[in-house]
């Protein structure tokens, strides 16, 4: 009887089932991309042909992959760090300062979340060839900060906010200035959203494909260079192995990033 | 500014949030080495007047010297001052050395100085051998002796402590009393602690100052704030008081004297009695100040008589209501139970009990306006 847990945590088994079933319509259509990845054969279609690792292979010894995937890679590395940076100087004026219009403020940073990306992807694409300014991964790395800074101060914001702000007092009345305060009490406290911020904003970045679809010059992102093998029948089982690759590195860090941003959380009185 | 306005001084402050002020013009001098403590029922404004002697607020208007310094214009981290948070702020990412060791970076003290600096701290805080400890594996008592530590160590001026003991349960708090009064004679530093607990106030402190709804009531020692309270509610706040109307009429005695409803003509002590004949007073005495027995004392200077109309054992003392003729309310009496007892004492019989008291109990208060 006493184990059955409070009234809210009991196990109900209807909703156990709808979760399953939920998951599974939702990732059933990804599993097919491995699957096909290493079957042997160009033709995506059943029955499955017998495993290979031909397609990857053919992967690794391909150039313009390994450039893709560097570009890919710089972008996302600058994005996250901008816009973990903005997140955090954001996340702190949000839940420091008692200003008006402070919930006005965080819904319009959340915007980009329910704006559709084909939406800001024009408009920049239109606002840089206005002001003269080539396309280039810069202009990639600008329309990723957009779509990416939501995520970060969403991934921030509860750190602060759980924050005790007798905290950075206690350093202040220690003798510590506002400066050694940030970096010897705030900042190792919220480090874990920190970095939580950093993978998630990389992920996102890294994945992203609408933007720099329309904002890409002659280097492409990795989405990009997927995008440029379709039109190729034969390639196709190669633009399988990346995708597979992508999935699984995103799923992973995706999941470290969640994983981290609880730390402490849940202990937490 | 001279040394006899004391070592903390408070002149005229005020404190506005917004339109609704939280400090209203309060001055007050603590002495160098007092232990002083802010007493008040929560939402007063202890924190707050706290808060602003921590730099943590901003005085609206008045000014803060702090050893002579005036410091509207030195923000928290030059200060020399240094605070017990109510929540004690116990920075959960350093452990116990590194917490009670944050303050001294910027004296850039050798590792073994520093080290040993700390290993003295926890030696005054009875927490030895603690120094590796996670800041999130202490207790709330080692807790607030770890934020004590941290604050000591700096050797403050003045060491502020917003209700340290609250979050306690009662027998560690009443240890820590102890602990917390040697410790500041021991260390001679000023301390400004504030409290909702009079019996903590009353135990702990050299002076108290009374606080409600933003004002200062009283500032005085905890025998002067229980047997000369100023004002019927700082008298009602510490301690149990009865109250009686009465106006004032000399007879050229030696001793004042005043009509005094339900006790009649009674003498008073002359210090207290500063009133013009005629005024109306409030007469105060605390319920055991007065002596209950069956008969009229003998040799007593004055004595009522009334009725027993309820009463209570409660161990160490007992409660009596006794109702006198002319008086509506019962007067409380507390009597200790210095023989053996039989449980409370039988009032069925509606028993007539007399009441005297020495006179030099008496306080005199203003008259109340509100009746
Ligand atoms: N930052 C603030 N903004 C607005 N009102 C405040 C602020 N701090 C305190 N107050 C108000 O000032 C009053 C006194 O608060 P405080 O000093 O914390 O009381 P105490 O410590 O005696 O319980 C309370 O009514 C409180 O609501
Ligand atoms: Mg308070």
């Amino acid at each position: 009887m006493s184990d059955q847990g409070t009234y809210i945590k009991r196990p109900n088994r209807p909703l156990q089932i709808y979760a399953m079933v939920f998951l599974f319509v939702l990732y059933l259509p990804i599993l097919f991309i491995p699957m096909f990845s290493f079957n042997d054969s160009i033709y995506v279609r059943f029955p499955l042909q017998g495993f290979t690792f031909q397609w990857y292979g053919e992967l690794w010894n391909r150039q313009p992959v390994w450039n893709a995937l560097w570009n890919s890679v710089k972008v996302g590395a600058v994005v996250a760090v901008i816009s973990t940076i903005l997140g955090v100087v954001a996340a702190r004026a949000i839940t420091r300062y008692r200003m008006p219009g402070k919930s006005a403020l965080v819904t319009f940073i959340m915007m980009p979340l329910v704006i559709p990306g084909i939406i800001f992807g024009v408009a920049l694409l239109v606002l840089m060839s206005r002001m003269g300014v080539p396309l280039s991964l810069y202009t990639v790395t600008l329309g990723h900060l957009i779509v990416c800074l939501p995520f970060a101060v969403a991934t921030l914001l509860p750190r602060f906010e759980g924050f005790d702000p007798s905290m950075e007092e206690a350093s202040a009345d220690l003798g510590e200035n506002g400066w050694w305060t940030f970096w010897r009490v705030t900042f190792p406290m919220v480090m874990p959203g920190v970095v939580a911020s950093l993978l998630l904003t990389f992920t996102i970045s890294f994945d992203e494909f609408i933007m720099a679809f329309f904002l890409t010059g002659t280097d492409p992102t990795l989405p990009m260079y997927i995008w440029g093998q379709l039109r190729f029948p034969q390639e196709f089982p190669s633009v399988l192995a990346l995708s597979s690759l992508i999935l699984f590195v995103s799923f992973i860090l995706v999941f470290v990033a969640q994983w981290i941003g609880r730390l402490g959380l849940d202990k937490d009185t | 500014m001279t040394t006899s306005d004391g070592f903390i001084s408070i002149r005229h402050v005020n404190k506005f949030f917004g339109s609704f002020q939280a400090i209203e013009d309060v001055s007050m001098n603590i002495g160098q080495g007092e232990f002083f403590s802010l007493l008040g029922a929560s939402g007063c404004g202890k924190t707050t007047l706290l808060r602003m002697l921590a730099g943590f607020e901003s005085t609206s208007s008045g000014e803060i010297y702090i050893d002579g310094q005036p410091t509207s214009d030195v923000p928290p981290h030059h200060r020399p001052v240094n605070m017990v948070f109510q929540s004690y702020a116990i920075f959960p990412h350093l452990n116990v050395r590194d917490n009670i060791a944050y303050g001294l970076r910027k004296q850039k003290l050798p590792k073994a100085k520093r080290d040993e600096m700390v290993e003295e701290m926890l030696e005054l805080i009875k927490l030895p051998g603690y120094g590796q400890r996670k800041a999130t594996e202490l207790s709330g008592g080692q807790r607030q002796r770890i934020a004590l530590a941290r604050a000591l160590i700096l050797r403050p001026k003045v060491l502020l402590l917003d209700e340290p003991l609250g979050a306690l349960d009662k027998q560690l708090r009443e240890q820590m009393q102890l602990e917390l009064r040697a410790l500041q004679r021991q260390v001679g530093i000023t301390f400004v602690f504030v409290t909702h607990d009079q019996e903590e106030a009353l135990t702990l402190s050299d002076r108290i100052a009374v606080m409600s709804g933003g004002k200062v009531l009283q500032v005085d020692t905890p025998a002067g704030l229980y047997e000369t309270p100023k004002t019927r509610e700082v008298a009602s706040f510490i301690g149990n008081m009865n109250f009686f109307q009465g106006t004032v009429r000399r007879n050229g005695a030696a001793m004042g004297a005043v009509e005094t409803e339900g006790l009649g003509h009674i003498p008073v002590p002359l210090d207290q009695l500063t009133k013009p004949d005629g005024a109306p007073v409030q007469v105060a005495l605390r319920p055991e100040k007065f002596e209950l027995s069956p008969t009229r004392p003998e040799g007593a200077l004055h004595a009522v008589e009334g009725r027993l109309s309820n009463a209570a054992y409660l161990g160490e003392r007992s409660h009596y209501y006794v109702s006198i003729a002319g008086k509506d309310q019962p007067i409380a009496v507390s009597t200790q139970n210095l023989g053996r007892m039989t449980g409370a004492p039988d009032i069925s019989g509606d028993a007539p009990m007399w009441l005297s008291w020495a006179p030099e109990a008496i306080v005199i208060l203003d008259a109340d306006e509100t009746g």
